[in-house]
């Protein structure tokens, strides 16, 4: 069935995947597809980024009309924000792994939210380094067991919490198996004016998905624990109540997002309002505390301005100005040089 | 403490004996990094530019806030050369922990100007002594206590003032000037140079030869530093996105882009079209402007020797996808940390093969300021034009040190965006034409091809950006021939804008069998000496670098000669090995004369070193 621009889901689709069949990427990948779909997104409007690694190759797999840039390893955020200061108007998507964010590019990652670049920022985490054949990445379990490198001493990074320390505004955890909330939370960040960070696990079939790994789809599968139900609303639904409002008992959070669409939380965690800083940093120190696989909207607030809001740039897209725009008159040179005689 | 040997040449002034020196020496200021010294400097290089004496100035400084020595020397020139000079015929000397040095290293005849109050007694019977009551002059003056130390420097404006006839009219004007007309701050300091230069009149008895005059040599003449020329240049150039990283000497560069970003904004909202970015890193900051280029910007960023380092992963990535973007390198002593406050050449060979595998980066060669304005707006031009990252090469000498200059030239072409697909109609339009668009197919078979930018409302306009193997549809292929294909093409890209590049500038007689071939800021130097040659018989050629890779002129300038000098400021002789390395079968003639001793190239030492070189 067409969509709002006349598009079948299969027109957001690119190349054919050359990843491990099974890969969990390839399933991050088909629901980014359809929610570009569901959402009528206009893909000569998206811009698609990546670094290096397995998950970075996944951007030349869906939405076939966007540009994309696989820049180098960890330092997609530094390209992304250069191009959306070329052109503020422009939707981006940013994915990249744990070994590209979590090691490499950390410090651009943080910097990146930090500077509230807006764009979806997913990282499909597996723990694992594919391309160069199973070493740890800075994501691995304590004591999780690899082939050839045995047993991972060092705690894990957790990329949640740093996006929230680093003053991400939306924040989120998900399950590469669990479809739906995948779909769910990619297009609720696309309607976040903010960097939307996205660490989703995604298992490696091939490194990583032996059953006692917490990156396997056997553990996700049978321990994942959803904080709430998320469902997303497009612009133009009206919803059942005038204002957002909070239940007391937690059962129900409503968040208007800037575009006009809404985020509905359905029985939510008692011990979880995502709206509140120091409950998203105390669930995910339980998590961790208790190897709980907890998914879902861990943190939103009220977008920061962005970077370009902050640098006080014109509306049109730099990249649109006109040459007048670009160069000064001649009398303007002239008077200048006087200041300097 | 590390101390700056400044050279002295071996002519001493007991030749001018009885006759004044007018408007041809040079004056050295030792003072102590962040004493307030360099207002004080440029009220007196300011004086000098309003009197119409042509000037120079060169700042010698530590890497350091506050303490380390600084030595500032200024240069008046009636023949108009502002290169540096090796000599300083006068030491004013403010700190006392390179006094014995800097007296020391005057020459006979010299002068040397000192705090009375340090008593230091006059152990040099061949120069002479001017002893300056700083702190009681300080004292006469009305000055709150916070700003004594910094206006103490005023004191010797003052008695330069009254011993070298600079009028006193003009030196306010000159701190009104400095002070960016405001009349409180130039007060307050005036007053101090008023007292000094009473107390001058009043108690020193004048025994040197050295005088200014006024002349009319700086009418219509600019007085600005190489990196500010650099930002204006890039805002005249369309700049709209700038990311950068700290790092001397280019950090004013970005400075002087935020201090007129006003020429630049949108009279209506008031709103910036100039996006300006401090960068976590040099890494990130080369990144932004790869991604603002990648999306249709005009994106430039500034650093030095160390950043360039860490932004070659990306340049390279920039050359092999075809990225246009623009990166300012001031150069400054390396290798590693190396002298950050020191210029140097040094960065040649590194910047114009950046990157891992074959690269060759487009590189400018700016020579004066109003070259850095040029390049400031050319170089983006270039980059768009060639789909690449532009290289220019500054240097601290260029870059931070004051400049006298003609007015700067409005820009004599219209902004070229290369073959940008920009918007719909433009990729409508080629298809319509072409019968398709790829982004990496040799349409025009002069190895540039056409790209679009994110935005352009049409399903198909979209391409997958890479650093990885490519074929001419931008789809990822591991294939020999696809690789050869595309890296063939980019190198004849490149090898094309040999002619499209500035070009060298060349002096040349068909009579005179010696070369002189240099670049960058070395030119006033090599000017000079050439003079200084010319003077002792031997009549040169000359030639200058703007731009690599090489214009064939290079060669066919190499050829003419019987013997060819390389001079540049480098260890390494590094421009010269690119001329061997292009013409290396007709090279054998040429001589490599590298400086390299971290201060800026004199007139003397190009002489000498042209003169060893002719066996004379």
């Amino acid at each position: 069935m067409p969509n709002a621009l006349g598009l079948e889901r299969q027109d957001y689709r690119a190349a054919q995947s050359t990843l491990c069949p099974g890969c969990g990427h390839d399933s991050i990948a088909n629901q980014i597809i359809s929610a570009a779909y569901d959402l009528s997104l206009p893909m000569p409007h998206v811009v698609k980024f990546s670094g290096i690694g397995c998950s970075s190759k996944t951007p030349a797999y869906f939405l076939r009309g966007s540009h994309g840039f696989n820049a180098v390893h960890g330092r997609m955020p530094s390209v992304a924000t250069g191009a959306m200061l070329a052109n503020q108007s422009l939707y981006a998507i940013g994915v990249s792994g744990d070994g590209d964010t979590g090691s490499i590019g950390f410090g651009q990652f943080k910097h990146l939210i930090r500077r509230n670049v807006p764009m979806v920022y997913i990282v499909e985490n597996n723990g694992v380094y594919g391309l160069t054949k199973g070493q740890f990445s800075a994501t691995a379990d304590e004591g999780a067991k690899l082939k050839y490198y045995g047993k991972n001493e060092l705690p894990p990074i957790d990329l949640c919490l740093e996006a929230i320390i680093s003053g991400c505004t939306f924040v989120a955890r998900s399950f590469s198996g669990d479809a739906k909330q995948v779909q769910t939370l990619i297009k609720a960040a696309l309607s976040h004016r903010g960097t939307a960070v996205l660490d989703i696990i995604s298992p490696c079939v091939t490194f990583n998905n032996a059953p006692d790994s917490t990156k396997s789809y056997e553990y996700g599968k049978a321990n994942e624990i959803p904080l709430h139900q998320i469902d997303y609303m497009p612009r133009g639904f009206v919803p059942e109540r005038e204002e957002i409002t909070v239940k007391s008992d937690y059962e129900l959070i409503e968040v208007q997002m800037h575009d006009g669409s809404y985020i509905r939380l359905k029985q939510v965690d008692k011990d979880h309002d995502p709206r509140n800083r120091a409950a998203a940093l105390s669930v995910l120190e339980k998590a961790q505390r208790e190897e709980l696989f907890l998914t879902g909207l861990i943190y939103y607030e009220e977008p920061r301005p962005t970077l370009g809001e902050t640098l006080n740039l014109v509306d049109t897209p730099l990249s649109a100005l006109a040459d007048e725009q670009l160069r000064p008159s001649p009398e303007a040179l002239a008077k200048l040089m006087a200041t300097f005689g | 403490m590390s101390t700056v040997n400044i050279q002295t040449d071996t002519k001493t002034h007991s030749a001018y004996q009885g006759e004044p020196v007018i408007n041809d020496f040079a004056l050295m200021i030792a003072t102590k990094n962040g004493s307030g010294s360099q207002t004080s400097n440029e009220v007196l290089i300011r004086s000098l530019f309003r009197m119409g004496i042509p000037v120079s100035g060169k700042n010698l400084f530590p890497s350091n806030i506050k303490g380390l020595p600084t030595w500032y020397t200024i240069r008046a020139s009636k023949d108009s050369y502002i290169a540096r000079r090796a000599t300083t015929d006068i030491a004013v000397t403010m700190n006392q922990d390179t006094a014995a040095e800097d007296i020391a290293n005057l020459p006979e005849g010299g002068v040397c100007i000192i705090p009375q109050e340090w008593k230091w007694g006059q152990t040099r019977p061949d120069i002479i002594y001017y002893e300056v009551p700083v702190k009681s002059t300080l004292g006469m003056s009305d000055i709150p206590s916070d700003f004594r130390d910094r206006i103490a420097n005023m004191v010797y404006v003052g008695a330069c003032a009254y011993l070298f006839d600079i009028p006193l009219d003009i030196v306010r004007q000159a701190l009104l000037d400095t002070f960016n007309g405001k009349e409180k701050p130039a007060n307050m300091n005036f007053g101090v140079v008023q007292n000094a230069y009473d107390w001058s009149k009043e108690n020193l008895v004048k025994q040197d030869p050295f005088r200014f005059q006024p002349l009319d040599l700086t009418t219509g003449k600019i007085l600005i530093t190489g990196n500010e020329a650099t930002a204006l240049g890039a805002l005249f150039g369309g700049i709209t996105v700038a990311a950068w990283y700290p790092i001397t000497p280019s950090t004013s560069v970005i400075d002087g882009v935020l201090d007129h970003k006003h020429l630049r904004k949108d009279p209506e909202t008031g709103k910036d079209t100039v996006a300006v970015v401090q960068a976590e890193d040099e890494l990130a900051a080369i990144g932004m402007i790869i991604g603002a280029g990648w999306a249709g910007a005009r994106a430039m960023t500034a650093t030095s020797g160390p950043g360039i380092s860490l932004m070659a992963e990306f340049t390279g990535l920039a050359y092999f996808a075809e990225i246009p973007c623009v990166i300012w390198d001031i150069t400054r002593m390396g290798p590693s940390t190396g002298l950050p406050t020191r210029t140097s050449q040094g960065d040649l060979l590194f910047i114009h093969f950046l990157g891992h595998g074959d690269t060759r980066q487009i590189t400018l060669l700016p020579g004066s300021v109003a070259e850095c304005f040029e390049f400031g707006w050319r170089a983006f031009d270039v980059a768009d034009q060639f789909q690449t990252p532009v290289f220019v090469m500054s240097d601290l000498d260029l870059g931070m040190n004051i400049w006298m200059s003609d007015p700067f030239v409005y820009p004599d072409q219209p902004l070229n965006r290369g073959k940008l697909l920009a918007n719909k109609e433009k990729y409508e339009q080629f298809v319509a034409e072409h019968g398709e668009w790829y982004r990496y197919r040799d349409y025009d078979k002069d190895g540039v091809p056409y790209r679009t930018i994110p935005g352009v409302d049409h399903m198909r306009a979209a391409y997958f950006t890479r650093g990885t193997g490519h074929n001419d549809m931008a789809v990822y292929s591991e294939r020999g021939d696809d690789w050869l294909q595309n890296l063939n093409r980019i190198t004849q890209k490149i090898d094309n804008s040999r002619v499209l590049l500035p070009q060298p500038i060349i002096d040349f007689d068909a009579q005179n069998e010696i070369g002189l071939v240099s670049f960058g800021s070395n030119d006033p130097a090599i000017e000079e000496g050439r003079d200084r040659l010319a003077a002792a018989g031997i009549k040169t050629n000359y030639l200058r670098v703007r731009a690599l890779p090489l214009a064939q002129s290079v060669k066919e300038f190499v050829l003419k000669h019987k013997r060819v000098y390389v001079l540049e400021n480098n260890h390494d002789g590094q421009l010269a090995q690119i001329i061997r390395m292009e013409a290396a079968e007709d090279t054998r003639h040429m001589i490599s004369l590298p400086l390299g001793d971290t201060l800026p190239m004199t007139a003397k030492w190009v002489f000498e070193s042209v003169m060893h070189g002719e066996n004379k």
